[in-house]
């Protein structure tokens, strides 16, 4: 167990495991392998539709919690089992600590249960004297290394065999050569007479099915069948959040689990428990069970409007296998128990603010983890929303305050980035770049080539642009965000020139300000909701058909993010305001339906940015519209992979974010392209400043540029 | 069903389970033994003085190259037949209880299994009893044996059937699919972590 780390302890750690060549090999290996198992195990199916019914399922159960738990136990009591409830995690040990000490139990064996390690059980277990063995090979690797799993499914992931090896030459005493098959037969041998020899067996489980009192356990190795099978007394720890009406539920859920956790069709075992079970060496055949239901904040979570989809998790990995800073980090870093998106979030819950207020920061809101999650949750926004309630909690700190007051009100915004315009006079040399940072920046900043704030911002130039159209094809809104209007003008300026091309109608309010996005990731959720405000009434009287944009981020905010914010302020107005919003590649390609034009074609990749393929669905538009501007779209590995930018976590996290970037830019080098277009001007800011850092031949460029 | 027991194949098939058709009964005794025979004797996972018990016999019977085949879930019929099979040259000892008794290892454990999921090339079988339940684990070669009418396409088409299984007292329903699985180290998939280290699955027509 950790004590509360600083944020630059915590980065410490982080640039470590950056430098840990082990790690970050097998963690890009499993990232590109994961997502091939992922979709053939559910090729043919509408993977949507079954996460959704997982979703509902789970739902329903939340609220329907404690009439399941009733009647699970009524059930369960019939069959014989002792039914215990613990509200804390320091309950859950002193019932099981007291069933062992009460059953004369002295060595015991257990299952993999991240919900045991949720309540730190062997410790309590091993402090009472009992000698406690982790049967899933991971777990006893990791157990033996005295450490904590780093992935919720592959709690051994970070670890490589020569390590192993070496492990299992302590434990055995005999040199043992670092051949996986073999080593896999020492755990097998080893195990074995823990197994014989325990008096107690823990296992955690999946399901628990209210209808029977039934329990489900899903394992790959089949040691919770040994567990539960040998021993003469059998304790299942199970989170109250598992409990399920039916079998045919509980048989729904595992059908995606499996195919989201690892890729497989279903686990080598599933193991169904009513009662307990026949088990020869005990008087009357029957085997002593305990069923100890553990709510540890969970009740608190069902009744939270917010959060009470955090429940809905099934424990599945699935959110840190695609996640790019568990990528780079490994599990340890990305996690206090519970590891990945969701442990995010409930580490908050479970182990308290102190162990969350720096993980839940180290999230680049690139959304893969919600385009993956079996049970439907919304990570990156609770992951926002844990962020903001600690702010409230804890006090804001100075910088996200001065953010959240500045951008509060637009005027001074603008102002201020006006003047900062000739206050970084002196370090951009007359460039369009900041070649030397403020001193305000630390050193690690220095990973990209950051551009510099524009003389004339695109506000000022839009009158002259603005071309008088009589008779127009569309009458669209300008949706800018604070990085075009600001730092890249003519990214607009060259949509402008292909708006009038297509005699599109364009108005550019300048009432807008910044989406609100930059202020929600840094917790100010309070400044994000009075932009949000200050928006909706800046196109509130534009007479128009879209509200174009050419950021995602910007876009996915407004669409997706907006409505939540203001719905006890302005509901009607934010549903209309986010229909209109539209990115520009689709606008162009779907309702103008752009002409092909005569280019150089040149070989182009693309990096499409998380706001655009997973925050507004739209991955064809950009790829064709490459194509249509006479050059040549070619496939990237991993396009739909984060670039590392996330606003602020580039400047909170900038070693993460370099590694990501990197991977990125090889990535694209690659693809034989010279050419890298995307869609939104964080992506650019951070592809092509560290294009330049690394001096790679790679042009970084707005789609919009390409016309 | 011809489909069904096609796609249960297949997908078996996809986790490294061996699948064959057998004609009978008889035939599917006939093969384990004969598969038995042409295994290596189990490595032995226990030493003898290890174990407490009525065991130790046993025990010593395997590290003399006595293989060990158990069947506790056959009928009266099938386990003597498999019995007469493997005494004819007494290099087989088959038991059908107290498999608690043989930690160190069994050969082979021939069960007869209740459903088929043809999506999944799952195994589904009632293992209420110890000795059923400890013959899919503590073998080297898992034989199961499956009549090909028992198997349902999906596993929510039978949920029903599941149902009336599950909610008897006392239930231990599992669901096999594959043999015993881990990539644990390096996500190498490695079989046999604890339970069999081979699926050999014997579809019987009926």
């Amino acid at each position: 167990m950790r004590t509360e780390e600083s944020l630059t302890e915590y980065k410490y750690r982080l640039d470590t495991a950056l430098e840990n060549p082990f790690l970050r090999t097998a963690m890009d290996n499993f990232a590109v392998a994961y997502r091939a198992s992922r979709e053939t195990a559910f090729s043919g199916m509408d993977v949507d539709a079954m996460i959704q019914e997982v979703a509902r399922i789970k739902a329903a159960a939340i609220k329907n919690n404690e009439a399941l738990l009733a009647e699970f136990i009524k059930k369960a009591k019939k069959t014989g089992v002792h039914v215990h409830l613990a509200d804390t995690a320091e309950d859950a040990n002193r019932i099981i600590g007291e069933i062992a000490r009460n059953t004369g139990s002295k060595r015991i064996v257990k299952s993999k249960s991240m919900t045991a390690e949720e309540i730190h059980l062997n410790k309590w277990l091993e402090n009472l004297g009992l000698e406690v063995t982790e049967t899933d090979l991971g777990e006893w690797i990791v157990q033996l290394r005295h450490e904590g799993p780093s992935h919720m499914v592959m709690p051994a992931i970070h670890l490589s065999r020569f390590q192993v090896a070496d492990l299992f030459t302590q434990v055995t005493g005999k040199d043992q050569a670092a051949e996986i098959e073999r080593l896999v037969k020492v755990a097998r041998k080893q195990l074995r007479e823990k197994y014989v020899r325990a008096d107690m067996g823990i296992t955690g489980a999946n399901y628990a099915v209210a209808a029977t009192g039934t329990l489900g356990i899903v394992t790959n190795e089949g040691n919770a069948r040994l567990v539960s099978t040998l021993p003469r007394v059998h304790v299942a720890l199970v989170g109250i959040d598992k409990l399920l009406p039916t079998l045919h539920s509980a048989l729904s859920i595992n059908r995606v689990l499996p195919k989201n956790a690892t890729g497989q069709a279903i686990t080598s075992y599933v193991t169904w428990i009513t009662g307990p079970s026949e088990c020869k060496t005990v008087t009357d055949n029957k085997r002593e069970m305990h069923i100890v239901f553990l709510d540890n904040g969970r009740k608190k979570i069902a009744q939270d409007p917010v959060f009470a989809q955090v429940l809905q998790c099934v424990r599945c990995g699935a959110c840190a296998n695609v996640c790019p800073v568990y990528r780079m980090v490994g599990g340890h870093q990305m996690g206090y128990v519970y590891i990945g998106a969701i442990g995010l979030i409930t580490t908050y819950f479970f182990h308290g603010r102190e162990h969350a207020r720096n993980l839940v920061q180290n999230c680049t809101n690139c959304g893969a983890c919600k385009a993956v999650c079996a049970g439907g949750i919304d990570l990156p926004k609770l992951i926002k929303e844990i962020h903001a309630r600690i702010q409230d909690e804890d006090g804001h700190p100075l910088k996200s305050l001065l953010l959240g007051k500045v951008l509060k009100n637009r005027k001074l915004f603008h102002t201020l980035l006006r003047t900062a315009k000739l206050a970084q006079k002196p370090v951009t040399g007359g460039t369009p770049f900041l070649r030397h940072l403020p001193m305000i920046f630390s050193k690690e900043h220095n990973f990209r080539v950051l551009p510099a704030i524009t003389e004339i911002p695109f506000r000022d130039r839009f009158e002259k642009l603005s071309q008088p159209i009589k008779t127009p094809s569309h009458k669209i809104a300008l949706f800018s965000g604070c990085v075009q209007d600001f730092v890249y003008p003519e990214q607009l300026e060259a949509a402008m020139k292909l708006f009038a091309r297509t005699n599109v109608r364009v108005s550019f309010p300048m009432g807008q300000s910044c989406c609100g996005l930059p202020a929600l990731m840094m917790g100010e959720k309070s400044a994000a909701r009075d932009v949000a405000l200050q928006n909706l009434a800046a196109f509130e009287n534009e007479d128009v058909d879209y509200i174009v944009t050419l950021c995602a981020s910007c876009g996915s905010h407004l669409k997706n993010s907006l409505p939540s914010l203001v719905q006890d302020y302005a509901p009607d107005k934010a549903a209309v305001f986010a229909k209109k919003i539209i990115p520009f590649s689709q606008f162009m390609n779907q309702v103008v339906g752009v002409k092909p034009i005569a280019g150089k074609g040149r070989k182009t990749a693309f990096h499409s940015p998380c706001h655009l393929c997973r925050g507004l669905g739209v991955r064809k538009d950009p790829k064709e519209m490459i194509n249509t501007s006479g050059n040549r779209y070619v496939e990237t590995r991993e396009e739909e992979t984060c670039c590392g930018f996330g606003g602020s976590f580039s400047v909170n996290f900038p070693a993460v974010s370099n590694e990501i970037l990197t991977k990125k830019l090889e990535d694209v080098q690659t693809s034989g392209a010279d050419l890298l277009v995307t869609e939104c001007p964080g992506c650019v800011m951070q592809l092509r400043g560290g294009a330049l850092k690394q001096n790679r031949d790679i042009t970084v460029i707005h789609l919009s540029e390409l016309f | 069903m011809k489909a069904n027991t096609q796609m249960f194949i297949e997908k078996a098939s996809l986790v490294s389970a061996r699948v064959h058709r057998v004609k009978d009964m008889a035939s599917a005794l006939s093969f384990s033994i004969d598969l038995c025979r042409s295994k290596l004797p189990c490595e032995p996972q226990m030493a003898v003085e290890q174990i407490s018990g009525s065991g130790g016999k046993e025990i010593s019977l395997s590290r003399e190259r006595v293989r060990i085949i158990a069947a506790p879930n056959l009928d009266e019929n099938d386990f003597a037949r498999l019995a007469q099979g493997c005494g004819k040259t007494k290099d087989i000892l088959s038991i059908r209880e107290n498999l608690r008794d043989y930690p160190g290892g069994i050969d082979m454990g021939v069960t007869l299994m209740d459903f088929g999921i043809a999506e999944t090339g799952t195994l589904v079988l009632n293992s209420d009893s110890e000795d059923t339940r400890l013959s899919t684990m503590l073998c080297e070669i898992h034989v199961a044996i499956l009549e090909t009418s028992k198997i349902r396409e999906t596993v929510l088409s039978m949920a029903d059937e599941l149902n009336e299984m599950i909610k008897q007292p006392s239930s231990y329903t599992a669901f096999i699919t594959g043999a015993s699985r881990t990539a644990d180290i390096e996500r190498v998939l490695a079989l046999g972590v604890h339970g069999p280290l081979e699926l050999v699955i014997l579809l019987v027509e009926a």
